[in-house]
């Protein structure tokens, strides 16, 4: 259980990352890296498919992140509908990527690839934890 | 190049957008023609596979239903998923079927009924098509991730929004001839770029239309096809790779690595290259994926794509032919039969029976099937 606080609209509640909304609630945002490969994951995994081990650390995604790509959603699926327009995109954190929401504040026309941009934690209504990147 | 397994009979439903009737009438369609096609009765056949996306079916467990309607009792039949991919997924497992010396005759059925819920509910499904941990949870669609893999195309190699225009200029023109396609309008240049933003850079007209639709396709040990057949058409390379579901795991989004890896396991087996393609019938369920296809496939170089649809070079009487029955964009994307309807569409080629659209000579023709946004790929090649 934890991990239905994750997101607008969580479809899932169980996992064994679980404390990844914990340490959001922190306002860190981490993934995991296998402590024997040292292999770095985000999103977060419980375990290595690499050594097929399963004792992973955890470690903060931050800095300066470039964005690969975004798009914005002029249309929303079925729970979202309330939110739309928002702009969704990937973003690339010395080589951690992480998906997410581009935030509110920052207008399409303004937004470009490679553009840098931060991530940081946030609350959503009715109790939800996410994130969102950043221009400033 | 082998010569092991031959496709028979070929079917198709017609697509649109509201099918009155229930999914096993709708597989009995396809069924027919591509049973009428090949000659054969249901008990010639040896097993069946049938393939659908199982989110938009009410049914559960739907292959026994589909194939006690088509009449394959005791036979065995199972049910096979790859999304988008589904049906070319099936054909995959028909070869294997047949190669292995199981059976000589087995029937690849794919079909979807879209239309048994809603369009928004069918797009929230789709989107748990992704990676429903991590990226469901942001309000993801089909259509906005692959504006991902379009402006990643725009900003590493300067194509245009207009590039992509000149592609769905060319399914509605080549739809209109298509009796089973959902959509047989002309459009112009101005309406496709002025069309409402669904995802930027994507916008109405690059997107095809959810359809509701069948495949049939019979497949033959090379015994079988060459004493049922007069014109079998060989599987001679097929393809299948996966890529990272969750598009934090692609190395890079403008093109498709799972498109790129299917190919060349075909092209290898066939002993062929791009340039012994004839025609080809690619995934275009928006006009980005058929431009990343044309470079996937090697029909371009990486960021040549834009350069082939200027030309006018995937037209026919072009270099290279694709989609010259228009495509998912015009034909509509019923999910489950999409790959056995492109897969129809070669075989009619290769036989010299494709009418108003036929290639002129074309003995080698490929197909490319992406399952989700270019999470399972397979490419075939088939020859006369």
């Amino acid at each position: 259980m934890g991990f239905e606080k994750f997101g607008h609209i969580s479809f899932t509640s169980q996992t064994k990352v679980a404390d990844f909304v914990d340490y959001l609630e922190k306002g860190e945002v981490r993934g995991t890296q296998c402590v024997s490969c040292k292999r770095t994951f985000f999103p977060p995994r419980a375990d290595c498919a690499w050594c097929l081990a399963s004792e992973v650390e955890w470690v903060a995604v931050e800095g300066e992140g470039k964005l690969v790509s975004f798009t914005k959603a002029n249309y929303a699926p079925t729970g979202f509908e309330a939110d739309a327009p928002y702009i969704l995109a990937l973003a690339d954190f010395n080589g951690v990527r992480v998906f997410g929401r581009l935030s509110n504040d920052v207008p399409e026309k303004d937004t470009k690839v490679g553009m840098p941009v931060k991530i940081k934690p946030i609350s959503l209504p009715g109790g939800q934890l996410s994130y969102e990147f950043r221009t400033t | 190049m082998p010569n092991d397994v031959a496709i028979i009979g070929v079917g198709q439903s017609s697509f649109v957008r509201n099918y009155e009737g229930s999914i096993r009438e709708l597989s009995f369609e396809a069924y027919k023609e591509a049973m009428l096609d090949a000659g054969l009765s249901n008990e010639d056949i040896g097993a069946s596979i049938i393939c659908s996306a199982p989110e938009y079916d009410k049914q559960r467990s739907p292959a026994a239903l589909v194939a006690e309607y088509l009449g394959l009792i005791p036979q065995p039949t199972f049910y096979v998923e790859t999304v988008c991919s589904s049906s070319t997924t099936g054909i995959r497992v028909g070869y294997s079927l047949i190669k292995s010396g199981l059976h000589d005759l087995v029937v690849v059925l794919g079909f979807q009924k879209m239309s048994e819920i809603s369009s928004a509910d069918s797009q929230e499904r789709m989107g748990r098509g992704a990676d429903i941990m991590w990226e469901s949870p942001f309000g993801t669609m089909m259509p906005a991730y692959y504006a991902l893999h379009a402006r990643a195309h725009f900003d590493r190699y300067g194509s245009t929004e207009k590039d992509l225009a000149l592609i769905r200029l060319k399914a509605a023109k080549y739809g209109k001839l298509n009796e089973k396609a959902v959509f047989r309008k002309d459009l112009e240049l101005d309406q496709v770029l002025n069309a409402d933003p669904i995802a930027t850079p994507l916008k109405r007209f690059d997107c095809c239309a959810n359809a509701d639709g069948s495949s049939c396709l019979i497949l033959a040990s090379a015994e079988k096809a060459k004493e049922l057949s007069k014109k079998p058409v060989w599987i001679k390379g097929l393809g299948s790779a996966i890529a990272s579901q969750t598009m934090t795991g692609r190395e890079t989004l403008d093109g498709l690595s799972c498109a790129r890896e299917a190919a060349k396991e075909a092209y290898n087996m066939a002993g062929m290259t791009p340039q012994d393609i004839d025609v080809a019938e690619v995934h275009d369920c928006f006009t980005i994926a058929e431009m990343m296809a044309y470079e996937n496939l090697g029909f371009a170089e990486p960021g040549k794509g834009p350069e082939l649809i200027k030309e006018g070079e995937t037209y026919i009487g072009g270099k290279i032919p694709v989609n010259v029955d228009g495509g998912l964009l015009s034909k509509g994307h019923p999910i489950g039969a999409t790959g056995g309807s492109q897969v129809r569409t070669i075989v009619l080629q290769l036989r010299d029976e494709a009418g108003d659209i036929q290639v002129p000579g074309a003995e080698t023709g490929l197909v490319h099937n992406i399952g989700g946004v270019g999470i399972y790929g397979n490419v075939i090649i088939m020859g006369r």
